[in-house]
C-alpha cells in the first residue's frame, strides 16, 4: 500500500481540490499509488490520521479553523498548501483592507449570526508549511508533479521565475510592448504557462509574486499603459491581495526616472 | 436494527458535495421536530468587497465563488454589467458563450453523476472504490467529463476560473481550425453521454415526491442556458430585473447561506429538474428521445431521479456544443466595447445547479457601488430541508448509521454547492 493522502478545505471555492478530480487521465493511476484517507469532495470514507501527505486548500477566517489547521498539522507528515487562498489568504483577504463588521452588515441581514475573524490569513501564518503550490486555481500539472515527487521522495520541480519566462518560451508577442495592455507577468510567479498573454490579455497575477520583483520598473510599465495609482493598487488586490510582496508592490505607483532624464 | 423513540442524528462534514455543510435532525417519538442544513462554509463577503471595483472586474472576481461553476458566475456577471451599460453582445459572441457554458454543464453534471452521486446508488463510498470493480464505467465518466473540460480549456484557457471571458465577450476568439479537433472529441462524447443515460436509467430510485414550486429560466425556442426569463411551474413569470421583488432572501441562524423564498408563495426549487419540467419541449429531438428512453415523463418531482435529468442535459449540452462548433464563424471582433455608465443592471443564467442571479449598481466613474448575488443552493435550501423532514419521517426505524447514509444520499440528490452558497455536511440526528 502507498502513502496516505488527505485533502482539507478551509475558506475557498473548492477549485484547487477539484483540480485533482480534473486529472481525468491520471486520477485512477494516482488512486492506485496512494491511499486516499480523507477527501470529502470525493469519498465519504474517512480514515483516521496520521497522514503522510496533507493537501490544504483555503484560508483561515474563523477561530475554529485556526484550531483545526493545528490539529491537521499534528496529524500530517508533509503539509502542502494548494492555491492562492491557502498560500496568500485568497480573494477573501480583501477584508483585511476593510472593516469586517461593515462587510458582514452589507451581506447578511443578521450579521450577529456570523462569526468570523477580521482577517483572512494563509496557512503558513498558523502552522509550518512544507511546500506551497501557487495559483488561483493551481495548475494540475504542478499538482501531479508534487504528488509524483513526494511518492518517490524527491524535490518537486517547481520554477519560481516570472510569467515572462513562460511567455517568451511560448513564443507569445508581449501584450505590453505590442498592445499597451497592462500586465503583471514581470512580477508574477510562473506556473500557469503564461495563459493570459496567450489569450491576448494581461496577466492578473493569480499565481502571486515571483522572486525579487522590480517594483519601480513594474510601476513605470503600468503607468505607461495609462493606469492611475488607484488602478495599480486595485490590480494587485485580487486573488493574492494578502501577499506581503503584492501589498508592497501596490504601494509603488511611480516608475523610475527614464534613462534620458537621468543622463540630462 | 435499533429503534429508539427519541434521538438526534448528525451528519458531520457531508462528503461528496462541493463545500462544507452539516445536517442536524431532531426527533421526538415518531415526529421529526426539526431538520436543519447547517452551512458552515465560512463567509467570504464577495458582495461587500466588490464595491469600488471597476465594472470590468466582477466576472473574474465572482468566478472565485465556485470552482465547480465559475463560468456561471462569469456569465451572470457579464450579463448584469452589460445590462447596466446598455450593451448587448452580438450573435457570434453569444454563441461562443453558450459553447463555453455547455462545457461547464458537461464537466459539472458528469462530475456529479459519476464521482458524487452514482456511488450512492451502487453502494460504494466513492467512484475510486467503484473503479476497483468497474474501471470501464469510471473511465467512461472521466473521459466524458474531460470533453467538457476540453471545451473550457480551449475556449476559456483553463477549466477552473477561465481567463478568456471579459465583459463584452472574449479576449480572443478561437479559429474554426482550433475548434475542429474538439468536434471529434464531442462526437465520441455524445455516444458516452447516451450510454451514461442508459446506465443511470437502470438504477433503483426510492419512491419519493415533492410538490415544490419549481423555477428556471425559460427561453422559447431553445433550452435556456446562458439567457432566459424566470418562470415557475406555478405559472409565475417575471423579467430578470424584477428578480428581487419576487425572490426574498432571509438569514437563518444555522447557516452562512441565505434562505430564499418566493414572495407570497414560499419555498421553491431550482436546478436540473426545474429546468427539465419547464423546458422539456425545447430539448433537441435526440435529448428528448433520451429523456423518454430513461423514463422521464412530463415533469421530474422525485429528487433521486435528478440524475436522469443531468444525464439528459449532458446529452443536450454535448449535442448543442457540436451544433455551435459546426455553425461557427468567428466574430469580427472577439468582444464589443462596454463603456461604463451610471446605473443598475441585472443578469441571470442557468448554472448547472440552477438560476444564478447577479445585480450590480455602477457609479459615474464605472466603479461598482453595490452588488447582489443569489446562488442556486441558497434558493433550494428551504425545499431541501422540507424534503429531508419528510424523508426522515418515513425512515425512523433505521439505525443511526443507515439513516445517516441515506440522508447524505438524499442531500446529494440536489447536488448542493455549498461554496456557492457562499457552502456544507455534518449530519446530526437528535432523538429526544
Amino acid at each position: 500500500m502507498g502513502p496516505t493522502l488527505a485533502v482539507w478545505k478551509f475558506a475557498s471555492c473548492d477549485g484547487c481540490q477539484l483540480s485533482l478530480l480534473d486529472c481525468e487521465d491520471e486520477l485512477l493511476a494516482v488512486a492506485g499509488q496512494v491511499r486516499i484517507a480523507h477527501f470529502l469532495e470525493a469519498t465519504r470514507e474517512v480514515q483516521p490520521g496520521p497522514y503522510d501527505v496533507s493537501l490544504v486548500e483555503g484560508s483561515i477566517t474563523t477561530a475554529g479553523d485556526a484550531e483545526r489547521i493545528r490539529r491537521i498539522r499534528d496529524m500530517s507528515r508533509t503539509l502542502v498548501t494548494i492555491g492562492a487562498c491557502a498560500t496568500a489568504g485568497g480573494v477573501q483577504a480583501l477584508r483585511n483592507f476593510g472593516d469586517v463588521a461593515e462587510f458582514a452588515a452589507v451581506v447578511y441581514a443578521r450579521p450577529d449570526y456570523i462569526s468570523t475573524l477580521a482577517t483572512s490569513t494563509p496557512i503558513a501564518d498558523h502552522v509550518k508549511v512544507d511546500l506551497e503550490l501557487r495559483g488561483c486555481p493551481i495548475d494540475r500539472r504542478q499538482l501531479l508533479e508534487v504528488i509524483s515527487a513526494l511518492l518517490v521522495g524527491r524535490k518537486p520541480n517547481i520554477s519560481s521565475h516570472s510569467v515572462c519566462f513562460e511567455c517568451k518560451r511560448r513564443g507569445n508577442v508581449c501584450v505590453v510592448v505590442a498592445h499597451g495592455t497592462p500586465c503583471l507577468g514581470p512580477v508574477t510567479h510562473a506556473g500557469c504557462g503564461a495563459l493570459c498573454p496567450t489569450y491576448r490579455r494581461g496577466c492578473y497575477g493569480c499565481f502571486g509574486p515571483s522572486q525579487t520583483p522590480n517594483a519601480a520598473a513594474q510601476a513605470g510599465l503600468l503607468r505607461a499603459t495609462g493606469m492611475s495609482e488607484a488602478d495599480i493598487t486595485r490590480y494587485y488586490r485580487t486573488f493574492n491581495a494578502g501577499s506581503p510582496t503584492f501589498i508592497e508592490l501596490s504601494r509603488v505607483t511611480v516608475g523610475p526616472p527614464d534613462a534620458a532624464e537621468v543622463s540630462s | 436494527m435499533t429503534h429508539r423513540p427519541d434521538r438526534t442524528l448528525d451528519v458531520r462534514a457531508l462528503a461528496r458535495v462541493e463545500g462544507e455543510g452539516a445536517m442536524h435532525v431532531r426527533v421526538r417519538g415518531d415526529a421529526v421536530e426539526d431538520v436543519r442544513l447547517e452551512i458552515y462554509e465560512p463567509p467570504r463577503f464577495f458582495e461587500a468587497f466588490l464595491r469600488g471595483r471597476r465594472h470590468t472586474e466582477p466576472p473574474d472576481i465572482t468566478a472565485r465563488i465556485c470552482g465547480i461553476c465559475p463560468v456561471a458566475y462569469q456569465m451572470s456577471a457579464c450579463r448584469a454589467i452589460e445590462d447596466a451599460c446598455g450593451v448587448a453582445g452580438p450573435e457570434p459572441i453569444e454563441a461562443l458563450r453558450r459553447l463555453l457554458y455547455c462545457g461547464e454543464w458537461i464537466e459539472s453534471h458528469v462530475l456529479h453523476i459519476y464521482l458524487l452521486h452514482a456511488p450512492d446508488f451502487l453502494g460504494y463510498p466513492s467512484a475510486i472504490d467503484l473503479a476497483r470493480d468497474r474501471a470501464d464505467l469510471v473511465e467512461r465518466g472521466l473521459s466524458l467529463k474531460k470533453a467538457g473540460n476540453d471545451i473550457l480549456e480551449l475556449l476559456g484557457g483553463r477549466a477552473i476560473h477561465p481567463v478568456n471571458v471579459r465583459v463584452g465577450g472574449f479576449y480572443r476568439a478561437p479559429t474554426p481550425a482550433e475548434l475542429a479537433p474538439l468536434a471529434r472529441t464531442l462526437r465520441r462524447a455524445l455516444d458516452q453521454a447516451l450510454a451514461t443515460a442508459e446506465w443511470v436509467a437502470g438504477f433503483e430510485f426510492p419512491d419519493f415526491h415533492h410538490d415544490h414550486e419549481m423555477m428556471a429560466l425559460v427561453e422559447p425556442g431553445r433550452y435556456a442556458i446562458e439567457s432566459g426569463t424566470p418562470a415557475t411551474t406555478g405559472g409565475l413569470a417575471f423579467p430578470v430585473s424584477a428578480f428581487e421583488e419576487h425572490v426574498i432572501e432571509e438569514h437563518v441562524a444555522h447557516s452562512t447561506a441565505l434562505h430564499a423564498r418566493l414572495a407570497g408563495r414560499g419555498r421553491y426549487l431550482v436546478g436540473p429538474a426545474a429546468r427539465y419540467t419547464l423546458s422539456r419541449q425545447w430539448l433537441s429531438p435526440l435529448a428528448r428521445q433520451a429523456a423518454d428512453a430513461v423514463g422521464l415523463g412530463a415533469e421530474c418531482r422525485n429528487p433521486y431521479r435528478s440524475i436522469l435529468v443531468r444525464a439528459v442535459e449532458t446529452v443536450y449540452a454535448v449535442e448543442e456544443a457540436l451544433r455551435i462548433i459546426e455553425a461557427y464563424e468567428p466574430p469580427p471582433r472577439p468582444y464589443v466595447d462596454v463603456p461604463p455608465r451610471e446605473g443598475q443592471g441585472f443578469g441571470a443564467t442557468e448554472a448547472p445547479r440552477g438560476v444564478l442571479f447577479h445585480r450590480y449598481a455602477l457609479d459615474a466613474d464605472g466603479l461598482v457601488s453595490s452588488a447582489r448575488i443569489v446562488p442556486p443552493t441558497s434558493q433550494n435550501q428551504a425545499s431541501i430541508e422540507d424534503d429531508l423532514r419528510r424523508f426522515v419521517e418515513g425512515r425512523l426505524d433505521l439505525d443511526d448509521e443507515q439513516l445517516t447514509w441515506q440522508c447524505e444520499q438524499a442531500i446529494r440528490n440536489y447536488d448542493p454547492c455549498i461554496s456557492c452558497s457562499t457552502h456544507f455536511l455534518d449530519l446530526r440526528v437528535e432523538r429526544l
